[in-house]
């Protein structure tokens, strides 16, 4: 599914601001995650700790270029990523704009080619523009990570329709909805909606109880990946009885 | 001589990345560097020789979403 590697569990975990180590580390294990994202940077206090919970965690790595302006400075970061983690799997981010933290689609294109010729997996944080995935799948991308909505907004699933559209159109690619989400009802939609996998952060580091909240989204994940599987019922516009008429009694005097 | 380390500027006897990551007491297997915007990778720090002025950044595996 993602570069050979299947998952049960489709909800991937982002690893920052949770209120300690240990309920990051209590997280990951209740969200049941098997994919965490890390990011790399000037170590400050805590990096050894860090490094334990990565490695007790038993997930896979997932390490991201977060912050990255420029084509350059995410190749960089995702070689020195390589090196450091053991993996060739990226989350590619190029951010276009401080505020909305909106891809640049042209510079992550530009580093989505550099990376994939060089051996990376990569993973793009993208929009939902159909034009924009097939230059990045004929860059060498195996998976499109669209935004539900900007970078820890909690906004949901923002465009519905471009993403529907997204999912017909990319039938075959493994799609992960990438950033906005704040609800596990948001998460489950999007499994409904037949996407492959939810990647979030924010929504559990930040709910009050991230642990229970870890809990509820990896429910709602595997509740949405069911409810895809099991064939939604087409939606109607007027009621229909599921009560049989037949065989009703004449009760009126 | 002088050189920009994580942003800060150090004055240093290094004369290699290598010496440098000792001497400043970073884990050299948890680290991964880049000088002046490219990568350089771990087998190669020994035989990197640092001038005056080159920003070095040594970076570890931290929260990230």
């Amino acid at each position: 599914m993602f570069y050979g590697t299947d998952l049960k569990n489709r909800l991937l975990l982002g690893t920052a601001q949770y209120p300690s180590p240990e309920i990051l580390r209590a997280a990951i294990a209740a969200s049941g995650t098997e994919v965490i994202t890390v990011s790399l940077r000037r170590e400050g206090a805590g990096g050894s700790a860090f490094r334990d919970i990565l490695k007790d965690s038993g997930c896979r790595i997932l390490p991201n270029t977060a912050g990255c302006h420029t084509a350059r400075e995410a190749v960089t970061t995702a070689q020195m990523a390589r090196e450091v983690f053991g993996t060739n799997w990226i989350k590619l981010e190029v951010i276009g704009h401080a505020d909305t933290l909106q891809p640049d689609p042209f510079a992550l294109v530009e580093a989505a080619r550099s990376l994939c010729t060089d051996g990376f997996d990569v993973f793009p944080y993208t929009t939902e523009d159909l034009i924009l995935g097939e230059k990045l799948i004929e860059a060498g991308c195996r998976v499109l990570m669209p935004w539900g909505a900007p970078i820890g907004s909690g906004q949901g699933l923002r465009n519905i329709d471009g993403l529907r559209s997204m999912r017909a159109h990319f039938r075959d690619v493994p799609l992960v909805i990438d950033a906005g989400i704040g609800a596990p009802s948001q998460a489950a939609k999007a499994m409904e909606m037949g996407f492959d996998a939810v990647l979030l952060n924010t929504a559990v580091a930040k709910a009050l109880d991230p642990v229970a909240m870890a809990h509820a989204f990896s429910d709602a994940v595997a509740a949405g990946k069911r409810a895809h599987d099991a064939g939604l019922m087409p939606r109607r516009d007027m009621a229909e009885a599921s009560t049989p008429i037949f065989g009703m009694a004449e009760l009126l005097a | 001589m002088r050189i920009d380390l994580n942003g800060q500027t150090r004055e240093t006897s290094a004369t290699t990345l290598a010496e440098l990551i000792a001497q400043e007491n970073f884990e050299a297997p948890s680290v991964a560097s880049a000088v002046d915007g490219q990568f350089v990778p771990r087998d190669a720090r020994a035989e990197f020789h640092l001038e005056a002025g080159m920003k070095v950044e040594l970076l570890s595996p931290m929260q990230g979403g």
